[in-house]
């Protein structure tokens, strides 16, 4: 947990294994990395949709979601596009460096809330990263008797562009998961849905009965996606997202993060979209 | 609490009766009026009618314009935290009742959830001892946001400038501590010097020449989102960030890394909700793309979003924002406006 009595101390981690998702100009890495404090490791903890801010002594942090399961014991993943200043400098980085961690930050899905219900993930493109904590929590053997259907809708550009290609995979076998993927252009050997996700959402039509749905994604694609599951009939209530802002200090002080009078730092990244209609700034 | 008065030229003696103590008093530095701790021989600048109020805010005092957090080596995982300066006991001399009143905002919002160490260090080590204002600047209007040119509630000690002496009254255990560090120099209030202080206070009361009726102003501001209102004032703007900066309840900072050679450092310094970076995805994008938007989190942030989070409006009426402002926008004005403002029924695009 993070150090009350001086929050703006990182911890150092140790990058375990560090791959490529996907390639590109705008690559997204995934760095599977552990604490160099024994003390630090044995006592963190998080839920999922926390954050953290990952960075590197010399170069800055900058805030990104925990894109693993606090049930994945013993490591941390962030899922990193190369986007700015310091995501070049996180990219270079291989297995054995070892770059700085702050955190966790923020509020996390209510899991325990939505206990006994359907869950529904919607991501686009790097989206997925904040909605791969969720899935890894009710797939795990502790966790699984407690809720019901799960239902991963996943769309990105190209099929190249799909992160967690194999756990995609397990999915898709998987008894009690349903997992439906969409790239936005035709491509060859492609034997899913073509089309925005927002369209494979009313193809899929979940049903909001007893359900949740969690989306995440570009924010036009979010925009679209919360009116496509409002006609499906879900209410606001049983619609949650993520926002994400700049962030410098991620502890409600800084000030930059704010919509309206909340602040994505502290009390997001995770909101219902009860709370954000009545937010104009929320979606700017 | 105690009462003691001083002769004015007896100044001298209170500073270096305050030798335990570090003290920080308003001075003029470069062009402009700031507090600075004070040298020998230096004397403060806080007499009445030679001005309203310091130029920069006194929150640099607990927060500094730039400030190391921590250093280290590049290269190297080890991190060197900076300790706040000022550990020893700080007295802030002259400080004017609205600037006090400022701190006891930005408390709230240092030390909601985890508690920032740096800020309230230093807020635990010192002092304020107030001077009541005899002549309040033509753009204070401190007393429609709950303060007044002698208000005492935020202060350990007033102080009221009494032409040839000072009035000095103890509101606080802080307060009365350092008058006993001043036993010395100090001598017993009679009713002369309490009956002028009140007529002092009541005179600069009635000089406040400008006001705002804050009521419902926070719970109708959401409400202007999508309002044209906001352009009449942020076409005008520069985006330059001084009202923010000389701003007493201003907060915000940033982050940033610094290198020479192999040393860095991680630091933090003020920041403007009214610059374009402030809130600039790496990505390109911006949720407040222009000078409309960063105008209207500007005044929402102070009149509307900072009363629903900690129950209080985060302006203390010093009149800084409008007294620098190069372009004359009058934050008053814009609250009235916001006022006649007529919200539309249909949703803000």
């Amino acid at each position: 947990m993070m150090d009350e009595s001086n929050p703006y101390l990182p911890y150092t981690v140790k990058i375990e294994d560090a791959w490529y998702e996907t390639p590109g100009e705008r690559a997204i890495k995934t760095f599977k990395v552990s604490f160099a404090d024994e003390k630090v490791s044995d006592t963190w903890t998080h839920e999922p949709g926390q954050c953290a801010m990952v960075g590197l002594l010399g170069i800055g942090e900058s805030m990104f979601c925990i894109s693993s399961s606090p049930t994945e014991k013993g490591y941390l993943r962030f899922s990193i596009m190369l986007m700015g200043k310091v995501t070049s400098a996180l990219h270079q980085l291989e297995a054995g460096d070892t770059m700085s961690v702050r955190g966790p930050f923020g509020n996390g899905f209510p899991l325990a809330d939505w206990e006994g219900r359907n869950i529904v993930t919607i991501g686009g493109g790097i989206g997925q990263a904040p909605l791969r904590p969720i899935i890894e929590y009710i797939r795990d053997d502790g966790n699984r008797d407690k809720y019901e259907e799960l239902m991963v809708v996943y769309g990105s550009r190209t099929s190249k562009d799909l992160c967690f290609q194999d756990e995609l995979d397990c999915f898709m076998a998987e008894e009690g998961t349903e997992c439906c993927l969409s790239v936005d252009i035709e491509e060859e050997k492609w034997d899913h849905f073509v089309g925005f996700v927002p369209n494979l959402l009313m193809e899929v039509e979940p049903s909001p009965e007893n359900s949740i749905a969690i989306t995440c994604g570009p924010p036009i694609m979010i925009k679209f996606v919360i009116g496509n599951l409002e006609k499906l009939g879900f209410k606001p209530e049983q619609i949650y997202t993520t926002l994400e802002n700049r962030m410098k200090c991620g502890i409600g002080k800084c000030g930059r993060c704010n919509v309206g009078h909340l602040y994505v730092c502290k009390d997001g990244p995770v909101f219902s979209y009860a709370t954000l209609k009545e937010i104009p700034e929320a979606f700017a | 609490m105690g009462d003691f008065k001083f002769a004015r030229e007896k100044m001298a003696d209170v500073l270096s009766g305050l030798g335990e103590y570090q003290v920080l008093a308003p001075l003029v530095t470069g062009d402009v009026v700031r507090f600075r701790e004070v040298e020998e021989s230096e004397v403060p600048v806080g007499e009445r009618g030679r001005y309203a109020n310091s130029v920069v805010p006194p929150k640099e005092l607990m927060f500094p314009q730039t400030e190391t957090l921590f250093r280290y080596r590049l290269g190297d995982t080890d991190i060197d935290v900076s300790e706040p300066a000022g550990d020893t006991g700080r007295v802030v001399l002259g400080i004017r009742p609205c600037d006090a009143q400022a701190f006891a905002i930005i408390d709230k919002l240092f030390g909601w959830d985890y508690p920032d160490p740096y800020y309230q260090k230093r807020r635990e080590n010192t002092t304020l001892v107030g001077l009541a204002c005899g002549d309040p600047g033509s753009n204070c209007f401190c007393t429609s946001v709950g303060g007044g040119p002698a208000s005492e509630e935020y202060l350990d000690a007033i102080m009221y400038d009494l032409d040839d002496k000072f009035y000095l009254k103890t509101i606080t255990d802080k307060g009365e501590e350092l008058a006993r560090a001043l036993s010395g120099v100090l001598e017993e209030a009679g009713d002369a010097e309490k009956k002028a202080a009140e007529k002092q206070a009541d005179e600069a009361t009635s000089k406040i020449g400008r006001s705002i009726d804050t009521e419902g102003i926070p719970e109708k501001l959401p409400s202007l989102y999508g309002h044209p209102f906001w352009e009449q004032f942020s076409d005008r703007c520069l985006g330059c960030g001084i009202c923010t900066y000389l701003c007493p309840t201003c907060h915000c900072f940033d982050i940033q890394d610094e290198m020479e050679q192999f040393d860095g450092r991680r630091a933090r310094m003020w920041d403007t909700c009214m610059f374009k970076e402030y809130s600039l995805h790496a990505s390109g994008h911006n949720p407040r793309p222009t000078r409309k938007e960063r105008t209207r989190n500007r005044i929402s942030h102070k009149y509307s979003y900072f009363p629903e989070n900690f129950g209080v409006i985060a302006c203390v009426g010093c009149g800084r924002c409008i007294n620098y402002c190069p372009v004359n926008i009058d934050i008053l004005d814009i609250l009235t406006k916001s006022r006649e403002a007529e919200v539309k029924e249909e949703k803000p695009a």
